[in-house]
């Protein structure tokens, strides 16, 4: 058992360093960007935040609005986890591998930008439960500490085991990992359910503090999350010998319209309540989306996002223009831009704005924010390419576990 | 430092400033040589006060490294052979705080111990000693506040007391206090206060109300911190732990009075004007990257005095004291005057209420 994980390891890590003129330069870059990102983050560490745009009146900005997103770009996968390995419908089998992988990223981004925007990464350990103090089950922050890395876990688990299986050409036994896909059901419901309670129970700010918010946490997540494994996949199969069918991108170009379709209802339903009869709570709505008193730096933002959603999903209601693959592409881009936007900058920044007392403070990101912030992106996508790489591999059967050469070296 | 390049300056704050720009260093601050040289200590401020760590990029990250690796980096330090016996007690001073624990869970010995390392590592680096208190809460105290919003002219002599008395950021401008200038028979319009304002007060046709952090019985502060960094103390105070915050800012979130400050960059005090009668939970040096607040003093409210804000107060407008106390002006107040507080549909409770004559 042990040998055949050694040989794994060795055998994957052969896999990831050897590829194709093209796989090297795309590692390169990402290794580029990243390094750009440590260097913005060296920096933060010698002055503290105070390089970034935020201030005591915005205090959240771009790190905690990626954080967000990618939380529901992790939470979508088991969208994917659910028809393939419990209903046994054989056709999103390769999807569902690509979609943990991107999980697995998508987390590993979230931990880092929490960690980018801590003002004491030095003491992080408090944060351990054992060893620090953990405010359970009162703070919002702890429950998601322990929903994120168990999901990353469970995500990275069953993943491992069935190709742990594959690679030693033997079949997944289904009674091991079914449980645990459906436990990452409901787990993925959950870390999003709680990132949005994060911001839902603040009573201080009534932007956030709306019953809609975890809902429509969900929709958009179920929309964008399969969208970018769509353009995954896609990538997938133009640039690699990994079967993917037709049929499967159809399959889960059904599940982005109807979350699409949903997310707009509930946008309507949240702009019908803060505009019909508007109280002194819609100030952050209608900063978001008309501007107050002449401060309107989100209005460009919210309605390009809501414009690219409204066209996306336009596109996608439609089975016509769905089922032409160069359009669901474009609309799934369309749409993974447009939830970036609405669930970022669209959520976390106007909930600062007005503050309490009514003053307006803009936020505008500063370059070693932004730097920081690819430098993570890149590391996420440096994440999922290898263990796609490695994944692809095994399910082509390239990466076989050889028992003869291991015994014979 | 100048005097006059700070808009912080324009607010008279008093004699002390004068006595510490002719004390300090010819050099001039530009260049930043001062800042950096060994020799004079007058010059180093916030944190450096307190441990004397150079904060360049490379110690950033073998700090960052060394406590993530539970601190292999201090060890070495701490057990080096080289090192002086001074430099060597500061390295265990620096690895012992490092790692202690949360204020609010150490036992009494402990707190003495901390507060006795911290004042011992002021020592070693400054030749100056602080008076560090831990003293807790008495009992049968909770502390109220009441803001007289007729007798506010919004003169700032509150806001110039606080920044000294808590040794606040200077460069940053921090001040707990917000004064908004309101529009007279408009009521409580916040939206169009003004909040930052620099001209001749009392402005004709104008009120004035000053906000901090209003100490909620229901605190939603507290609840969020994910470890357990604020908290309420028995006498009421909502207190941070410093050296426990890890900086999220999800406390400043949860506050509906905007009643928290991050320290976003290194907090910088002038040597000559520390105040250095501190407490652990309120006026001491504190780092980059943490929360603080408004405690009412805990250092002068636990030795039974005012806080600085009201002492300074020249119109008397502001009130403090005990409410377990029914002899306390402040319970005259809340007895005989009109009073209110903000936001009270949100049931955080704030132990501050406004009243008028
Ligand atoms: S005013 Fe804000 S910071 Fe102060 S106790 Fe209340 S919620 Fe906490
Ligand atoms: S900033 Fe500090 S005090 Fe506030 S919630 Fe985070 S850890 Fe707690």
């Amino acid at each position: 058992m042990f040998t055949v994980f050694i040989s794994l390891v060795k055998d994957s890590l052969q896999a990831i360093l050897h590829g194709s003129k093209k796989y090297h330069l795309w590692m390169a870059f990402l290794t580029f960007i990243m390094l750009i990102g440590m260097y913005c983050y060296t920096i933060q560490l010698e002055h503290g935040l105070s390089v970034t745009g935020m201030t005591d009146r915005v205090s959240w900005g771009l790190y905690i609005s990626n954080f967000t997103f990618l939380v529901g770009v992790a939470a979508a996968a088991v969208i994917l986890v659910m028809p393939t390995y419990v209903l046994k419908d054989i056709d999103f089998k390769q999807a569902v591998l690509i979609g943990e992988g991107l999980a697995v990223a998508a987390l590993i981004m979230c931990l880092a930008f929490v960690v980018a925007d801590m003002g004491g990464p030095s003491v992080l350990w408090h944060m351990l439960p054992g060893i620090g103090v953990f405010n359970f089950p009162d703070s919002m922050l702890t429950w998601d500490v322990i929903a994120l890395n168990g999901y990353l876990f469970i995500n990275i688990s069953i993943p491992f085991y069935i190709l742990f299986r594959h690679y030693q050409g033997k079949d997944a036994l289904s009674k091991v990992y079914v449980p645990g896909a459906l436990l990452s059901v409901l787990w993925a419901v959950g870390i999003h359910l709680v990132t949005a309670f994060l911001y839902q129970g603040l009573q201080a700010r009534p932007f956030w503090n709306n019953a809609l918010l975890g809902p429509r946490f969900l929709a958009s997540a179920f929309a964008a999350g399969p969208a970018l494994i769509i353009l995954v996949l896609a990538l997938i199969r133009y640039s690699s010998s990994f079967r993917i069918e037709d049929k499967t991108l159809k399959k889960i170009g059904i599940v982005v319209t109807v979350a699409a379709q949903i997310n707009l209802i509930m946008l309507v339903s949240e702009l019908f309540k803060e505009f019909y009869a508007p109280t002194h709570h819609s100030e952050s709505a209608y900063y978001l989306f008309f501007g107050l008193h002449g401060k309107k730096a989100l209005l460009p933002w919210i309605w390009t996002a809501i414009s690219m959603n409204l066209i996306a999903t336009l596109l996608l209601t439609f089975h016509k223009l769905r089922n032409n693959f160069k359009i669901l592409y474009f609309a799934c881009s369309l749409l993974f831009i447009a939830i970036w936007i609405e669930k970022g900058f669209g959520l976390i920044v106007p909930g600062f704005i007005p503050g309490p007392y009514g003053k307006i403070a803009e936020y505008t990101p500063t370059g070693i924010e932004i730097g920081v912030t690819l430098g993570i992106w890149a590391l996420g996508a440096f994440v999922f390419t290898i263990l796609a790489k490695t994944a692809i591999k095994i399910e082509l059967g390239q990466l076989r576990y050889k028992k003869e050469t291991v015994s014979k070296e | 430092m100048s005097n006059t390049t700070k808009k912080w300056f324009s607010l008279n704050l008093g004699s002390r400033k004068e006595n510490a720009s002719s004390s300090s260093c010819s050099c001039g601050k530009k260049e930043g040589d001062c800042h950096s040289a060994d020799t004079s200590p007058q010059q180093k401020d916030g944190f450096d006060q307190v441990f004397d760590v150079p904060m360049d990029r490379r110690t950033a990250f073998k700090k960052l490294t060394a406590s993530l690796l539970i601190g292999a980096g201090a060890v070495s330090t701490s057990c080096s052979l080289v090192s002086g016996n001074e430099s060597k007690e500061k390295a265990q001073i620096d690895w012992e705080e490092q790692f202690k624990g949360n204020y609010k869970l150490m036992s009494e010995e402990e707190k003495k111990a901390t507060v006795e390392r911290l004042a011992r590592s002021y020592e070693l680096r400054t030749g100056k000693t602080i008076n560090l208190s831990s003293q807790g809460p008495e009992e049968n105290v909770l502390f109220g506040y009441a803001f007289n919003i007729s007798k506010c002219q919004g003169y700032m002599d509150c806001v110039n007391a606080c920044v000294e008395e808590n040794n606040q950021d200077r460069n940053s401008q921090m001040q707990y206090i917000r004064i908004h200038e309101m529009k007279d028979g408009k009521g409580f319009n916040f939206n169009e206060a003004d909040d930052n304002y620099y001209h001749e007060v009392p402005a004709e046709g104008h009120f004035y109300m000053g906000t901090q952090c209003f100490h909620c019985d229901n605190p939603p502060c507290t609840k969020v911190c994910p470890v357990q960094a604020t908290w309420q103390e028995e006498d009421g105070l909502v207190v941070i732990d410093y050296d426990w915050c890890v900086g999220c800012r999800y406390c400043m979130a949860a506050c509906p009075y905007d009643g928290r400050r991050f320290n976003w960059s290194q907090p910088e005090v002038p040597e000559a004007e520390i105040n250095k009668n501190q407490h652990y939970l309120g006026n001491r040096l504190r780092k980059k990257g943490v929360m603080e607040k408004c405690t009412f003093c805990v250092q002068r409210s636990r030795a039974g005095k005012n806080p600085a804000c009201v002492e300074a107060c020249p119109t008397g407008a502001r009130i403090f004291g005990n409410l377990l106390d029914p002899n306390s002006t402040i319970r005259w107040v809340l007895e005989n005057k009109k009073v209110f507080r903000l936001k009270e549909d949100l049931g955080t409770e704030p132990k501050f209420w406004y009243f008028m004559d």
